[in-house]
């Protein structure tokens, strides 16, 4: 039995992704190995399950007092500037990079507090499959420090509905109108 | 008593694992050459864990790609490797006769280190790991005092510079039992991206000439650490998909988890 769903996995892992019918491009995020992530709502979901539209990607920890809320702070504002730009709100996943320390309960939390609602504003954590993977191809590093806090970077990254990157923001400043524009236009092509 | 037990068990364990040889370390106080984000020395306490003896060899990572052909060069997705992964293997699953497989393999990218050491129960060594088991010498834990040892090793990664790298363990062993630590390879570690050798390079692979010639000493508190500079110098430099002749990795695993 055991030997047959290996077989089965392999079979899977050497089908090509795909998309509503077409395969996704060799340059999609997607194309990670698997990566189960769960959200503040406890919905668990594949990574390369949100194919299908343009997204907003971060990462982020739990117990940061610093750069994380403002993270949160810049996709709020983010948001803003694409309603009133005529767009609308566009659905955006971070993903903890301390999935240790960062349970369902936390999340919970720092959703209630910071007034996110899933689908829409998903916080999550891994719980199968190697997050450094993702981290290095969205360009964000961390280095734990001994007081459980973490050396890192924040960097907020336009997906487009097959997972290429398209552009990025440090999510440390203010929007960019660069930024902003890139997502309007993804927004528009999608009519 | 028990932290002698988790060595015990992780010995033996790492000994039923195929070909893969991990010695323990004790760790400790440490006092890092990097500077912490103050610019002071910093001490740290490093953990138990144990290390590869020597850096993944080409064998080894052939036997790796046979089990994992998602990581061959053709077909390891774009965002994961530049065209440089790999490149000098005679085909996507194996190295070729050119290749000695007992040398360490090298042209992979971070990525791939990683899965590689995953498949092993083990993950890359942060940077004070790395540091830290390389701080030792045949006699001594920290040897990093001795100007001669320092120069030596200097002059060994001077000379291999541009030279293909030939077989592991032909070095002797240092106090751990670990090999191949100064001159044979760079090495991938973790967190290398997060190492900010200059206060404003937060961007892996955005480091430039300044960084490569000497911009990383500002970052050292111990400057005598010339080759260990370049090492960072280098890390520095390279995106996690990048790949050269030269950059190879070796694992570690947690003690006592």
């Amino acid at each position: 039995m055991y030997k047959y769903l290996l077989a089965l996995c392999a079979l899977c892992l050497s089908l090509p992704l795909v998309v509503s019918g077409a395969p996704l491009p060799p340059d999609s995020v997607y194309r990670l190995p698997p990566l189960m992530l769960v959200d503040q709502q406890g919905q668990s979901f594949a990574l390369d399950s949100l194919a299908g539209q343009p997204r907003l990607i971060g990462m982020f920890y739990g117990s940061c007092h610093m750069v994380c809320p403002l993270e949160i702070d810049t996709v709020k504002k983010i948001q803003q500037q694409i309603v009133r730009a005529g767009g609308k709100p566009i659905p955006v996943l971070l993903v903890s990079f301390d999935s240790r320390h960062d349970q369902l309960s936390d999340l919970r939390q720092l959703a209630r507090e910071h007034h996110i609602t899933a689908p829409l504003f998903q916080l999550t954590r891994v719980t199968q499959g190697d997050v450094g993977l993702l981290g290095g191809v969205l360009g964000i590093s961390w280095r734990a420090l001994p007081d459980g806090g973490f050396v890192h970077n924040a960097v907020l990254t336009l997906l487009d509905d097959q997972g290429r990157i398209l552009a990025r923001q440090d999510a440390q400043n203010p929007p960019q109108a660069e930024f902003i524009q890139a997502i309007l236009a993804q927004q528009n092509s999608a009519r | 008593m028990r932290a002698l037990c988790w060595l015990w068990v992780l010995l033996l364990s790492s000994a039923a694992m195929a070909g893969a040889s991990y010695v323990a370390l004790p760790g400790g106080r440490f006092v890092s050459a990097l500077a912490g984000n103050r610019g002071q020395a910093q001490a740290l306490t490093i953990a138990p864990f144990a290390m590869r003896v020597e850096p993944v060899t080409i064998a080894e990572f052939e036997q790796f790609l046979a089990r994992n052909p998602y990581w061959a060069r053709d077909r390891i997705p774009q965002l994961l490797a530049s065209a440089d992964y790999l490149k000098d293997w005679a085909s996507p699953l194996r190295a070729g006769a050119a290749l000695p497989a007992s040398a360490p393999v090298t042209q992979v990218s971070w990525f791939a280190a990683r899965a590689y050491c995953a498949s092993e129960d083990a993950h890359l060594p942060s940077w004070y790991q790395w540091e830290y088991a390389a701080a030792a010498d045949t006699r001594r834990a920290d040897a990093r005092d001795d100007d001669a040892r320092n120069q030596m090793i200097l002059s060994a990664t001077l000379q291999s510079t541009g030279h293909a790298p030939g077989p592991v363990e032909q070095d002797p062993a240092n106090v751990y039992g670990l090999h191949n630590l100064a001159g044979l390879v760079w090495e991938w570690v973790d967190d290398y991206g997060a190492m900010f050798p200059r206060p404003d390079a937060r961007d892996p692979g955005q480091g430039n000439s300044l960084a490569l010639c000497g911009g990383s000493a500002l970052a050292f508190h111990d400057r005598g650490q010339y080759a260990l500079m370049m090492r960072v110098a280098i890390l520095s430099t390279l995106k996690p998909s990048d790949s050269t002749a030269s950059l190879g990795f070796r694992c570690v695993r947690t003690i006592g988890e």
